[in-house]
């Protein structure tokens, strides 16, 4: 099996009774992202903004004027203090929400609501408690209208992708946080979205789980070739994974600067030069992050704290 | 012994009590027979009942009636408590208008269903719906408003619009938060139901409970209590504790009952 050429398998792919494992999880014919002109981004945010009226009726500015480019197959990740709407960037890719001003355009075409060629992984995961595992997988696909036998060969392509086959019956108060994510991550896979909207998924995971999710994901990544648009607050996490690094600041939200990430995959949070270049984005970073703070404490007192790179 | 011996043990024993206490108030004959029956006398009537088929005629009746009516309530109560939970101008008129009128007895439509419908069968359902109907109403609002927002998205996300978004995922998500309301909007469904069939003659319960008064027969009076009160039981304690066990079991939470 090709799946696990270029990386350490640190999960030995779960072998199902009746299941060959030479043909694999490769027999299914799984569609390859759609190709674009080359001289159009995946993904083109122009000139975007959003305001709203907070409870007190004065006009907030969440987002300012942001311009962004993602080539196809790209993984880029968006680094921001919390507050600095990055996670409502990706809202309104999803087509979950509409921005005030400015266009997105997806393969040259402007977004108009949701669509399964955006798929959002959350941070609570937002898995049905309702369904099983493979339902939850399948859920996508059945909203299309795919037939009952393609959709279970899927499923099962996808469960392996993550491991979990095994787990394809359970419900998700069984199953552990990395566990949920992962679910989470081929119930995406699924629908074969060109982009994947990542909001923050491995935060709320013990740093074990989620090393094992980044070397997952960044596998995932590059045998699916789909592009990924990952918004996190943790810097080392983004110079981990990305193959750029988009900066945003604090309220409202703007693209302050970009760090492209060169250093050979597959990598590790611990490589000298992934924490280097976290460093790096840190020291950008650390003035919004203050601001951040101070917009926390009101009463005057400004809470200058220098961080370090999180251990 | 084991806790579940233990239980069973003290149900026996409060029952047995009671139905001693019965016996002794029945034998001591303070009451005339035709007032306060005894246990067997009960017994008797019930047996009666089922051999001549009359409860089984007019289990089946009442049955169907409140099955029909609650139906049409929980549809009906799904739809309307979706739409002002979604929708602030429902909610700021309707959602008041709602609220009041739950404080109405459900039996204050049964003229207004005469005059409407007649003395007929359909005069029954609407009784039965205007009582239950709004439990379910407001059970669906709070349901929707206290389900996590975050289903909605991936639903949206994943490719659900429309019905298949209100089939696959509101209703899934919210059922936990509405199944007490669902349990609630069948109590006044069923009591809404004896009540207007001890008003109209019409085959059900209620008119087997009055036609006992009507001949003085105390022991079918109670027997028809007693069939009522199992009836509404065994709904209550098989389909609806059923449900919330399946809910637990899926979602492995304790639901909002």
């Amino acid at each position: 099996m090709s799946t696990n050429a270029h990386f350490p398998a640190r999960f030995p792919i779960p072998v199902e009774p009746g299941f060959p494992a030479r043909s694999g999880p490769r027999s299914v014919s799984i569609a390859p992202p759609t190709p674009v002109d080359s001289q159009i981004s995946k993904v083109a945010l122009s000139e975007i903004c959003l305001s709203y009226r907070t409870q007190s009726g004065e006009r907030l500015l969440a987002l300012d004027h942001i311009n962004l480019q993602v080539k196809t197959g790209e993984f880029l990740c968006v680094v921001g203090p919390s507050g600095c709407g990055k996670s409502t960037l990706l809202l309104l890719i999803a087509g979950l929400h509409q921005q005030t001003s400015g266009q997105i355009l997806v393969d040259g075409k402007p977004v108009q609501g949701p669509g399964t060629d955006r798929i959002m992984i959350f941070q609570e995961h937002g898995l049905f408690p309702w369904l099983t595992v493979s339902q939850n997988v399948e859920f996508g696909m059945k909203m299309k209208g795919i037939s009952k036998a393609e959709r279970e060969e899927k499923t099962r392509y996808y469960l392996r992708l993550v491991h979990l086959a095994k787990f394809k019956d359970s419900y998700i108060h069984q199953l552990s946080g990395g566990m949920r994510q992962r679910v989470a991550i081929a119930r995406a896979l699924a629908t074969e979205p060109d982009v994947l909207l990542m909001d923050e998924p491995f935060a709320a995971l013990d740093a074990q789980t989620r090393d094992l999710l980044h070397d997952e994901l960044e596998r995932i990544w590059s045998e699916t070739g789909r592009t990924i648009i990952f918004v996190t607050h943790n810097v080392r996490e983004a110079a981990r994974l990305g193959d750029r690094v988009v900066l945003l600041t604090f309220r409202p939200g703007r693209v302050k600067s970009e760090f492209p990430i060169d250093l050979p995959r597959p990598r590790h949070l611990e490589d000298p030069v992934v924490a280097r270049t976290a460093r790096e984005i840190l020291d950008e970073l650390r003035d919004e992050i203050n601001r951040s703070l101070e917009a926390e404490y009101q009463d005057g007192v400004k809470p200058h704290i220098v961080p370090e790179v999180e251990p | 012994m084991k806790p579940g011996i233990k239980r069973v043990a003290r149900f026996a024993i409060f029952y047995a009590a009671l139905f001693g206490l019965w016996t002794l108030l029945a034998e001591l004959k303070i009451w005339p027979p035709y007032l306060f029956p005894t246990p067997w006398g009960v017994g008797e009537s019930l047996y009666a009942g089922f051999q001549d088929h009359t409860y089984w005629i007019a289990i089946r009746v009442s049955m169907e009636r409140v099955l029909i009516g609650y139906g049409i309530s929980v549809v009906l109560g799904m739809i309307l408590g979706l739409g002002v939970a979604s929708n602030k101008f429902l909610e700021e008129t309707m959602g008041g208008l709602l609220v009041s009128l739950q404080s109405l007895p459900s039996i204050c439509w049964w003229p207004l269903a005469l005059l409407w419908f007649g003395l007929n069968q359909n005069a029954i359902l609407f009784v039965v719906v205007m009582g239950s109907l709004l439990s379910v109403t407001l059970a669906m609002e709070d349901g929707r408003k206290q389900m996590p927002k975050i289903f909605g998205m991936a639903g949206r996300n994943l490719g659900a619009k429309g019905f298949k978004l209100f089939w696959y995922v509101m209703l899934p998500a919210s059922l936990p938060f509405i199944v007490s309301g669902l349990k609630q909007g069948w109590a006044f469904a069923w009591r809404s139901l004896i009540t207007a069939e001890m008003l109209y003659l019409s085959l059900g319960l209620g008119q087997v409970l009055m036609m006992g008064r009507d001949l003085n027969d105390m022991s079918a009076v109670i027997a028809v209590m007693i069939l009522i009160i199992a009836l509404g039981y065994i709904v209550d304690g098989v389909v609806f504790k059923g449900m919330e066990r399946h809910l637990q079991n899926k979602w492995g939470l304790t639901t909002a009952t």
